[in-house]
């Protein structure tokens, strides 16, 4: 089949366009690392509460300006321990570990790159560092039912 | 004068009970769309007993279900009419058959949502779970839509055997493959909603697979999009050519595109689960890469739209590079809203990059900048070009005319919803960009600066919403006199010709048993593999939750 010259010069820019979007993409994905939350770890959704780590739900430091967050989600609650404000210094780096005891739920730490589906029977880590000091709300963003816009929790960026 | 309808009246008489369905939709759709703006934007509480999620649910349904079908298929319908020929007794009553099996669908699927039975929006994810007759009115919508989709094979096929050897006409042809999507995508909402959730929800299974059950909904999410695009796509590639007075660029190539638009819709769902646990990102990304392909069908059209428009230009006298610009017919509607829609589509395309990409998806992932871009696609690019349809479509299947009145009404339409849909959107986007959730109500959350920023944005959105909301209502009106006060007469059904230029059409492209394969070959081969994962690596399943979408 015949193509116009300068159709074919457009389809040519739009292959080229493709073929390094695609590649960039996969560099910075394969060797680079930045996967999306895929964690392929599964959970009894009705033993949340009695299964390490969501037994004990809430901020533990692993290393220097490292941390983890276990996060329980539930409607329309975030468990992430005895305080709803969680405190890191400026810096840190925290891992986020969660799953649901219910339906669906989103992890989205707002003003960041942390953003992960939370689905029954399955735990979904992400990892975000935090360099500028601030309050970021945690919010749920996938729809889970009458409560859903009430569903969150405070991390705050100390200096 | 007599009316003159331009396909035959029985048939005509199918097409509008259609789209008398489409338009209620877009009334009250529209209606519910206001309500959202408003409570979002925290100035104004629903009456009592009126859930945000409920209205949200009705018009998600209504908008990208209800609307969406019936119009796509009294579309799809008139054009086979009239391009392959009037239906026989019998086509035209499996046709009615569908329709009806669609209404009562819709019928059922409303009455639970009205109820508070099914508060679980239009992508009803499990574990939520609604009245079991919402799924079973829902699958009636689904199936009286498949009914209707063998009518239009079986017009095309008799088609092709009264003509043998001969090449099929273009628009029966895009009828033919935008259905044969439609059919493709739908086995996956077939199966999670027959095998999954439906025994479920009558309580016949205790608990639900959900990460099968999204994925099997996302196989049949995307293409969905698709299905919604292909209809704006006949319109763009053949009946815009003609209402300008020109030609079409290429048969060979618009058809090219429709059997790639096939190929590379359907095995890419993964793009919108790519923050899901439980899906090795290997898959993730092959289908990334698989939604990418995309580009060049997209490329294709853009190609061919700006191709025509610059031939009938040159042939009107344009010279220079965007001379063909002037001599375009802005004063008419039926070409300034499918225009419009374009131009809004190149927007939304550059968006969906975004949405489909490994990493930047992680910025954007349910946030309002997603519910920004499909109202830029499905909600402006398609819906205009819907719009720009009807202008035409409806006086001239009815025997009446477009008056110079109901077409100025119409370009202040186009811009309405264009304004409209420049603040809602663009406001949703920036929104998306700083985080704010979509599918939410009204919200300080806790009270954080960050969240805060969020609320001018969603005054901008009431803004635009309830521009928009004056342009559906517009629409509506425009609709009615169209269909039944607008005088009788005779109104063109543009239907393309080829450029005499224009290559021959190879007959592969009629050989739908080979796209279907090939098809089918690219699904196996992008959900084989993470599909047995899914299954072998199943957690325990998950029960039902009533309580938490209001229901007892």
């Amino acid at each position: 089949m015949h193509l116009h010259k300068y159709e074919k010069i457009w389809l040519l820019f739009g292959i080229g366009a493709l073929l390094a979007f695609t590649i960039t993409i996969g560099v910075s994905a394969f060797y680079m690392g930045n996967q999306p939350p895929s964690c392929l770890v599964t959970v009894d959704p009705a033993n949340v509460d009695k299964t390490a780590p969501f037994d004990q739900p809430g901020l533990k430091q692993v290393g220097d300006k490292q941390y983890e967050l276990v996060v329980v989600a539930s409607a329309f609650n975030y468990d992430v321990g005895p305080n709803k404000v969680i405190q890191v210094p400026v810096g840190s780096t925290i891992n986020f570990i969660g799953t649901t005891k219910d339906v669906v739920h989103g992890f989205e730490v707002a003003g960041s790159n942390a953003n992960m589906m939370l689905e029954p029977g399955y735990i979904n880590t992400v990892e975000a560092t935090f360099n500028k000091p601030g309050k970021y709300t945690i919010v749920c963003n996938e729809y889970c039912g009458l409560g859903h816009h009430l569903m969150f929790a405070t991390l705050e960026v100390i200096e | 004068m007599n009316p003159i309808a331009s396909i035959d009246p029985k048939d005509a008489k199918l097409t509008m009970a259609h789209f008398y369905v489409a338009f209620i939709s877009l009334f009250l759709g529209a209606t519910a769309g206001l309500l959202q703006v408003l409570v979002r934007s925290g100035k104004v509480t629903l009456p009592a007993g009126i859930q945000y999620y409920q209205v949200l649910t009705v018009h998600g349904v209504l908008l990208a279900l209800v609307l969406t079908t019936f119009f796509i298929i009294g579309f799809i319908f008139a054009t086979q009419s009239k391009t392959a020929g009037t239906y026989t007794d019998g086509e035209r009553r499996w046709g009615w058959i569908g329709y009806w099996m669609m209404t009562i669908g819709v019928a059922i699927a409303a009455t639970f949502i009205l109820l508070g039975e099914a508060s679980v929006l239009y992508t009803m994810y499990a574990p939520l779970m609604a009245h079991p007759l919402h799924y079973i009115g829902l699958t009636l919508v689904v199936v009286g839509s498949w009914v209707c989709g063998f009518v239009v094979f079986h017009r095309h096929y008799r088609w092709k055997k009264e003509n043998p050897g001969q090449v099929t006409p273009l628009l029966s042809y895009m009828g033919v493959m935008t259905m044969i999507l439609w059919l493709v995508a739908c086995l996956g909402l077939a199966t999670t909603v027959l095998v999954q959730i439906i025994p479920w929800s009558l309580g016949l299974v205790p608990t639900i697979d959900v990460l099968i059950s999204r994925t099997l909904f996302w196989y049949f999410g995307h293409p969905l999009v698709y299905f919604w695009l292909l209809p704006a796509y006949m319109a763009w590639y053949v009946i815009v050519p003609k209402v300008i007075g020109g030609k079409i660029f290429s048969d060979a190539l618009a058809r090219l595109s429709f059997v790639l638009f096939i190929l590379f819709s359907i095995p890419v769902g993964f793009h919108h689960q790519l923050l899901e646990p439980g899906i090795d990102p290997f898959w993730k990304y092959l289908q990334v890469v698989l939604t990418f392909l995309v580009v060049i069908p997209s490329l294709m059209t853009a190609f061919a739209l700006f191709a025509t428009f610059e031939m009938r230009g040159r042939e009107l006298g344009a010279t220079g590079l965007m001379g063909w610009w002037r001599k375009m017919p802005w004063k008419d509607a039926r070409f300034f809203a499918p225009f419009m829609g374009m131009v809004f589509f190149a927007a939304g395309g550059a968006g969906g990059l975004v949405n489909a990409s490994h990493q930047l998806n992680q910025v954007v992932h349910n946030t309002i900048w997603v519910t920004g871009h499909f109202h830029l696609t499905v909600g402006t690019a398609v819906a205009m070009t819907f719009f720009g349809v009807t202008f035409w479509l409806v006086p001239s299947i009815t025997g009446r005319k477009l008056t110079p009145k109901m077409n100025k009404l119409a370009l202040i339409q186009t811009w309405l919803w264009s304004i409209g849909m420049v603040f809602m959107s663009g406001s949703m986007h920036a929104a998306g960009l700083l985080g704010a959730p979509r599918r939410s109500a009204f919200s300080t959350y806790a009270g954080n600066s960050d969240t805060l920023a969020w609320l001018p944005y969603q005054i901008s959105q009431a803004v635009g919403g309830t521009i928009l909301f004056l342009g559906a209502m517009l629409m509506v009106y425009i609709f009615v006199n169209l269909a039944f006060y607008a005088p009788k007469g005779e109104e063109e059904f543009p239907v393309g010709e080829v450029h005499d230029k224009a290559e021959k059409v190879p007959m592969v492209f009629e050989n739908f048993k080979l796209w279907i394969a090939i098809t089918f070959a690219l699904v196996v081969f992008a959900y084989t593999i993470p599909f047995i994962d899914m299954i072998q690596n199943a957690p325990p399943g998950s029960p039902g939750w009533t309580t938490v979408i209001g229901r007892q």
